[in-house]
């Protein structure tokens, strides 16, 4: 590992200033970055300790949740409003990576995690993510844990967050502080598709700092469930995992909310699988269509062709969980 | 340096616990890379980028110039391996370490940096850049099975007509596939090793044979070997991955001569899945035939495993074809052959886990085309003598522990009929599978000294690897001396200490027990001597009496003519209960019942706990463990513990683990076998039977993940 410098700011202008140099990383919890800084995939000269920010709080608001970006998985995952009103959420994180992983992960650092693509870690192996113009070693390579849907010829890794799909079933917000002062964008514009530029894995400035996630106040809390299927029961990263929430009036669908992880470069919503669901009966019929209509659009690779099949599967198999079929 | 291991808690009834699990469980043990050395610097391997070529140039200058380092040491500059066979460097063997410029493997140490601090030696090792002449590799078995070899010293096997099954009224002929596996214990492999003088050295060393590894590092660099002492008082798992000396140990030692300082190297995790061996990936095929009333005509079998380009590895992937049922005809081949890999080495139930795994399997899908339960078709072709020798066996009880594992998973509840039995909308399916590893004993060295106070010590070089050794040393000796576990004290793990065999093969509990035993049978004779010829426990009395400091034997223990008149074997069963969600194929092993036959049990509690971790390692096999490799580029992919799979908590439910218990009359005094080997060989059909039974799918290629089930 490079040496570098490390500094530990108090003050949000402190964090905006030092991170405005070139060759500068945040660290928070430091379960990714640490490792990509071992693996010799990133080597900032300076890291930029977020920790001291009071950005840990979760709080109800007028109209919604809001979450503090240095909030940690587990704290959040058992926090009561999060319990209480966004289920969703708190299956999601208690799904991802393992228990001591969850005690220093953050939710922006969980937003920031990079793709756990074989090729981006082993510095020795082509990869457009790591080392733009280099080629796609998953491509035709070992690609079973790879996206099905919106891929590039540039890149067809996947996003590896579980939380992260939760947050965009959810339609959270993201709160964005910059120099110029805060923004807020949707969960679901935060990250971005690969396409041409697969090193970039989201909107965020390299001047901005999450601060936090806001989720709106919703009828999901009695019918959601979060599928996580993977190749072994803690530890591992989804094969296909589905967010589904539902609000049911009387044996009939009034919204849904639906998301995939382990299948795309970001969080994947299914907006045309929730339009589906809409004032249809809770049966595994709907939730059969719904999944169809999802996997419009999904190419398979060497190793990944079995998503083809489990998503759909999962999609409907977390339905019927969300609904109280099973 | 002598550590000692203390028993500290009075035996419960059900046996005593673990004498050093205090130790371990505070970090009070020590592990080979713990020690503060005096002057300590660290070495880090770098790896080669390509599977088979040879070094065009190599740069060491940025590393060398980084701050911190002392050498960067390569082939262009290592000192000469005084044990190395200078000439014809193709020969077979083990792989020498800086020695030329050949690859044979991709990950192959093409240099070794060693730095005042770890952190600069890892950083200077990244900046260490070589160019290769690459040349064309083969890293997949699978495409290259045509290009098998018998191995030296190895025959095909025949007994009766070689291909019997193929006549037989019903058949099976079916191919099976076990990926590698990495023993990856928690431990990484480490070594500090210091030149104490021009000829002398001593090494704290990851090793499970404190005498081979003396030998071995005696041997490279022409050394006597009582000019090499080694420590290893506690070794945090090995599972076969420290039977031999590796070439960073070497390096190590080589490295030492060359900064004049002591080195630490201790692996990466990386490091661990391409440096100190692995289960090879290995193809089978089993044919197997039987009468309609289920008596067997015949099995074949025949197993290629891969080995790598400069050293043949072999082990008994079919033997127990040969060993395990009474067949009258019984044909096997093996074959190896050579990969663009580094060499495999025996993994827990070494081949014969393997072996299990394809003829426990294909004797399932008989018991189905019979429409015979497992066992009763297992109890028809229950063998009473060894089918290999003719000879009677030492003991074999395995019937009963059919009957008691079969009793514990509700077997009555299995239905014939896979696919057929559901709860809460997931399938339910039972399986099971044998499994038999030769019993042994060899020859150890125990002292046994009791001191003035009552506190009696036992001395061996034995290394206890995690099963317990010291435990089952402390349980007999006590039984024997009439004393309490915690007025035992056992030093092991030291080359200065009496010798004992390496730890593996199952054989360590009959070997140093058995030594223990006759250790304490010759103490307790002395103290009769000093009374006169009468029976005395009074032994502080006795030694004040005779006004003695201590009284102390040390006693050579070896097997006698037994061994040569019964065949030898501990045996297993394994039932394993599976839960299938039909939509994900996401398969949850619900429960686990393993039996074993290992005779005697001296300590109850340790060996629970290692049938229990054996069973942990059989799930692994069959549901999650596989090295993979990018054959483009001949280089693994998931060389990481969050990559490579095994078992977590939540992915095992209680074991239960259960004995005969059973004396081997004829084995050794205690009448105890061993059951490392047992406790892994047949579990990985087991649940890839109970995945048949659930499903209705037979998967034959490992490991069982959700993709392959719907």
């Amino acid at each position: 590992m490079k040496q570098f410098q490390y500094v530990h700011p108090s003050t949000q202008q402190s964090v905006l200033d030092a991170i405005n140099k070139p060759g500068t990383k945040i660290i928070a919890g430091g379960t990714n970055l640490v490792d990509l800084m071992k693996r010799g995939v990133t080597a900032p000269d300076k890291l930029v300790d977020i920790n001291r920010l009071p950005l840990k709080g979760i709080t109800a608001t007028k109209t919604g949740l809001h979450i503090g970006a240095l909030a940690l998985n587990s704290v959040v995952s058992e926090d009561n409003l999060v319990v209480e009103k966004q289920p969703l959420l708190s299956m999601a994180l208690k799904s991802g990576a393992s228990p001591q992983l969850r005690n220093m992960a953050t939710v922006g650092g969980n937003m920031m995690q990079r793709t756990r693509c074989t090729y981006f870690y082993d510095i020795t192996m082509p990869c457009n993510k790591r080392e733009p113009g280099s080629g796609c070693g998953a491509l035709e390579g070992f690609n079973r844990m790879h996206a099905i849907f919106g891929a590039s010829p540039q890149c067809i890794a996947v996003h590896p967050s579980d939380m992260c799909v939760g947050l965009a079933a959810l339609d959270a917000v993201v709160v964005i502080a910059g120099r110029k002062g805060e923004r807020r964008i949707p969960f679901t514009g935060f990250h971005r598709l690969a396409e041409d530029h697969p090193e970039t894995d989201n909107h965020l400035a390299k001047d901005e700092l999450i601060i936090g996630v806001e989720i709106p106040d919703n009828n999901f809390a009695k019918h959601s469930y979060y599928l996580k299927v993977r190749d072994r029961q803690s530890y591992a990263f989804a094969l296909v995992s589905v967010a589904a929430a539902l609000d049911i009036d009387n044996g009939t669908i009034r919204q849904a909310r639906l998301a995939m992880g382990g299948v795309a470069h970001k969080p994947w919503r299914l907006f045309d699988a929730e339009k589906a669901l809409i004032g249809k009966p809770v049966s595994e019929e709907s939730f059969k269509q719904a999944a169809q209509i999802a996997m419009q659009g999904a190419k398979a690779y060497q190793y990944n062709a079995f998503k083809l099949k489990l998503a759909p599967a999962s999609i409907t198999e977390a339905l019927k969980h969300a609904s109280g079929l099973v | 340096m002598k550590i000692e291991i203390t028993s500290m808690m009075p035996p419960p009834a059900d046996g005593m616990s673990r004498v050093d699990g205090r130790l371990k469980v505070t970090g009070a043990a020590k592990y080979s890379a713990e020690y503060n050395i005096k002057g300590v610097t660290y070495g880090v391997m770098v790896g080669s980028t390509i599977a088979k070529g040879s070094i065009k140039a190599i740069d060491t200058k940025a590393a060398e110039h980084a701050p911190g380092v002392l050498t960067v040491i390569t082939y262009l500059n290592s000192p000469k391996v005084p044990g190395y066979q200078t000439e014809n460097t193709a020969a077979k063997g083990m792989l020498k370490i800086f020695y030329d410029d050949k690859i044979y493997f991709n990950g192959q140490p093409i240099a070794l940096v060693v730095a005042d601090t770890y952190e600069r030696a890892l950083y200077a090792a990244s900046l260490v850049k070589a160019d290769y002449n690459k040349e064309q590799h083969q890293t997949e078995l699978k495409s290259n099975l045509n290009n098998g070899v018998l191995p030296y010293s190895s025959k095909d096997y025949v007994r009766g007509q070689e291909d019997a099954y193929k006549s037989a009224p019903v058949k099976i002929e079916q191919e099976y596939i076990l990926p590698t596996e990495v023993h990856n214990p928690m431990e990484l492999h480490a070594i500090i090793a210091r030149w104490d003088a021009d000829d002398k050295i001593t090494v704290w060393d990851k090793t499970q044979g404190i005498k081979s590894t003396q030998k071995s590092i005696a041997q490279a660099f022409k050394l006597p070997p009582d000019n090499v002492q080694v420590t290893a008082p506690f070794v945090g798992g090995a599972f076969g991955a420290a039977l031999r000396t590796w070439p960073h140990e070497i390096a190590a030692v080589l490295a030492a001569k060359v900064v004049k300082r002591p080195v630490k190297l201790v692996l990466s995790r990386a490091d661990m899945f391409t440096s100190v061996g692995y289960r090879p990936y290995t193809w089978q095929k089993i044919g197997i035939g039987a009468t309609a009333d289920g008596k067997l005509v015949g099995i074949t079998h025949d197993a290629t495993g891969q080995t790598s380009a400069y050293e043949d590895f072999t082990e008994g992937v079919v033997n127990i074809s040969q060993l395990m049922y009474a067949s009258p005809n019984v044909n096997t081949r093996y074959k190896i052959v050579s990969l663009n890999v580094n060499t495999p080495t025996p993994m827990r139930g070494p081949g014969e886990a393997t072996g299990a795994y394809a003829l426990e399997s294909a004797l399932d899908e008989l018991s189905y085309e019979l429409n015979i339960d497992p066992i009763d078709l297992r109890m028809r072709n229950y063998a009473q003598t060894d089918p290999l020798s003719g000879k009677p066996y030492s003991s074999k009880f395995l019937n009963d522990a059919y009957k008691l594992g079969a009793d514990k998973i509700g077997w009555s509840e299995r239905s014939q009929k896979p696919g057929s039995v559901t709860k809460d909308g997931w399938l339910v399916g039972y399986g099971m599978g044998a499994g038999m590893f030769g019993a042994y004993r060899s020859s150890a060295t125990v002292t046994a000294r009791m001191m003035a106070d009552g506190t009696l010590i036992l001395q061996t070089g034995v290394t206890d690897i995690g099963p317990g050794t010291g435990t089952a040393m402390v349980s007999i000796a006590s039984e024997m001396m009439g004393i309490p576990g915690a007025k035992i004290r056992v030093d092991l793990g030291d080359s200065s200490l009496p010798p004992s065999p390496t730890q593996g093969g199952s054989q360590i509990t009959a070997t140093v027990g058995s030594a223990v035993y006759d250790a304490c049978t010759e103490l307790k004779d002395k103290f009769k001597q000093l009374n006169n010829g009468a029976d005395s426990a009074d032994y502080v009395g006795l030694l004040k009496q005779h006004n003695l400091p201590q009284l102390e034997v040390t006693t050579l223990s070896k097997n006698g003519p037994e061994m040569g008149k019964y065949a030898s074997y501990s045996w297993s069963v394994h039932f394993i209960q599976v839960f299938v969600n039909p939509a994900t194929g996401v398969v949850k092993v619900n429960k686990a019942v393993s039996v074993a036959d290992a005779g005697h049990i001296v300590s109850p509690k340790t060996a629970a706990s290692q049938i229990k971790g054996g069973s942990v390692m059989g799930i692994g096999m069959a549901l999650m463990e596989e090295v993979v490799i990018d054959h483009r580029y001949g280089r693994l992919v998931n060389n990481n513990l969050a990559d490579y799979h095994m078992p977590v908590h939540a992915d095992i439910p209680q074991v239960e683990a259960l004995f005969v218990n059973k004396p081997d009359p004829n084995l050794n005094p205690m009448g105890a076998k061993g059951m490392g080997e047992i406790a892994t060989i047949g579990v990985a059909a087991a649940v890839a039977n109970a995945v048949y039974n659930a499903t209705g799918k037979r998967i034959r290629e490992m490991p069982i993940t959700p993709d392959k089930l719907i």
